[in-house]
């Protein structure tokens, strides 16, 4: 079963793929470009197709995701949280 | 699954265009003209009106969008004749003219000096004899290359960027190969990825004039902003399905490109494209806006990748709607054609959902309803420049 989905090493973030992820799990993911998977114990619950940090992340850090920049965080973010709306803002307007 | 000798059941038309669909629309100008239009469709079964809010009091660039909207609609391939109902003789010959220019039969009325009553007797009689003359219509065999294929994302999520437009980008790959005439858009939904479509267009001067589209849109954004659009462009159905950041909905929404795939040119909104190939149309990401502006461009067929469950149509262009959120098709089963959340579990890989895509293609083409028109979605939706006068 894959819990999340990765684009490409080097993402900050995976993507839920399914419903009913709560706290304290122990995640499958599949790492789509490199073709492979890993493991990953989420804090936080998150609802399908929500995003879940690969790796600890910075006040103001960018966030990578199919290798490229898709914002900033606004507040720092534990390896396996959250993350979304609360703690992530574009960089464009 | 597709090649360049992959053929199709389609109607040719005077033009030498493949249309998929054998429509016959009663268009209204106006607004004003919409009660005579609606009259008239239901008098001559078999008929469709296309009602619309606007066409009065409109000038400049916003009127010439108008009118290409308008005529467009009605020269599509997919369209077999039309009648067209308008409060003035003036813009109404306009637009009859425009389409006339295809070789279909298309007829035109207008309502001063005549009021609603004569006007729906006189269109109702020509109404019966275009759509007894089309219903004789019949598909021929064409060539799958005679395809002219669009797409636009909508109610994006997550699974959008991971599943159901990299599907649509591996089947438009494989069509761009076999020769299709195919669109993108969406403008500002490119915003944090423009500079890879940048990459992929075929010369400078190409990537020069989607660069200078681009950017005047991003103007038009900032000009009349009031926040960071964090309830619009994403809108409050993308955030709640995961997309947190315009960069990120903007990644997601290139996937539709496919790897392969060159930007061979850029279309003006609703303008139509002069050969084969990509081409980036300059348009609203609000999608029966969009959609509405591909079908004027002359598409026939559309790809609607959706995350959250987009539920739309068009009067006249199929739209074959795919899903790889497992919650969505299980929970809006009825509005998805092509189910691909097998490619978030593995059980299937991008070249079996592309191709997946295209057996629903080819069957769309050859006469199967999408979910969309069997419900009887037909957003048409003008795209505004800006206020009357």
């Amino acid at each position: 079963m894959i819990d999340f989905l990765v684009h490409e090493e080097g993402d900050s973030v995976g993507t839920i793929v399914v419903e009913g992820i709560k706290a304290g799990g122990t995640l499958t993911g599949w790492v789509m470009e490199q073709d492979k998977t890993i493991t990953l114990k989420t804090l936080d619950d998150i609802p399908i197709g929500h995003k879940i940090a690969l790796k600890e992340l910075g006040n103001g850090d960018t966030v990578i995701k199919y290798g490229v920049d898709i914002g900033r965080t606004i507040a720092p973010i534990k390896k396996g949280g959250y993350l979304h709306v609360h703690n992530v803002k574009t960089k464009r307007w | 699954m597709i090649s360049k000798d992959t053929s199709i059941l389609g109607y040719r038309r005077e033009n030498g265009r493949v249309g998929v669909r054998n429509h016959v629309i009663i268009l209204p100008v106006d607004d004003i003209s919409n009660a005579a239009a609606e009259a008239v469709a239901n008098n001559i079964k078999g008929t469709m009106a296309l009602p619309h809010p606007y066409g009065r009091l409109q000038f400049g660039k916003d009127l010439d969008l108008f009118f290409r909207t308008l005529i467009g609609t009605g020269s599509n391939p997919n369209v077999a004749a039309v009648v067209v109902i308008g409060i003035e003789e003036g813009w109404t010959k306009l637009i009859v003219d425009g389409i006339a220019k295809t070789g279909k039969p298309v007829l035109g009325y207008s309502i001063e000096q005549h009021g609603d009553h004569d006007t729906i007797r006189r269109a109702s009689q020509g109404a019966r004899e275009l759509v007894q003359w089309a219903s004789e219509k019949q598909r021929e065999t064409c060539s799958l290359s005679e395809l002219w294929v669009s797409t636009k994302c909508g109610e994006s999520d997550t699974t959008s960027g991971c599943g159901s437009n990299p599907t649509v980008g591996n089947a438009f790959d494989k069509l761009y190969a076999a020769g299709c005439t195919l669109v993108f858009g969406e403008t500002t939904e490119l915003t944090g990825g423009e500079h890879l479509v940048a990459a992929r267009c075929r010369t400078p001067a190409v990537k020069e004039q989607f660069m200078a589209m681009f950017n005047r849109y991003q103007e038009v954004i900032n000009r009349h902003k009031t926040s960071d659009l964090s309830d619009s462009q994403p809108t409050k159905g993308n955030i709640a399905g995961g997309l947190t950041t315009i960069e990120e909905k903007a990644l997601g929404n290139i996937q539709k490109i496919g790897k392969k795939c060159v930007v061979d040119g850029v279309l003006d909104m609703a303008e139509t494209p002069t050969g084969p190939g990509l081409w980036f149309m300059d348009s609203s990401s609000a999608a029966a806006e969009m959609v509405t502006l591909c079908a004027a461009s002359g598409y026939v067929v559309h790809f609607f990748p959706t995350g959250q469950g987009n539920i739309i149509g068009n009067p006249i262009l199929p739209v074959i709607k795919i899903g790889a959120n497992p919650r969505t098709v299980r929970t809006m089963s009825e509005h998805i054609d092509v189910d691909t959340s097998g490619l978030l579990q593995r059980q299937m890989n991008l070249d079996q959902a592309g191709d997946k895509l295209l057996e629903s293609l080819l069957r769309t083409a050859n006469g199967r309803l999408t979910a969309a028109e069997a419900l009887g979605h037909r957003e048409f939706v003008l795209t505004r420049l800006y206020e009357s006068a």
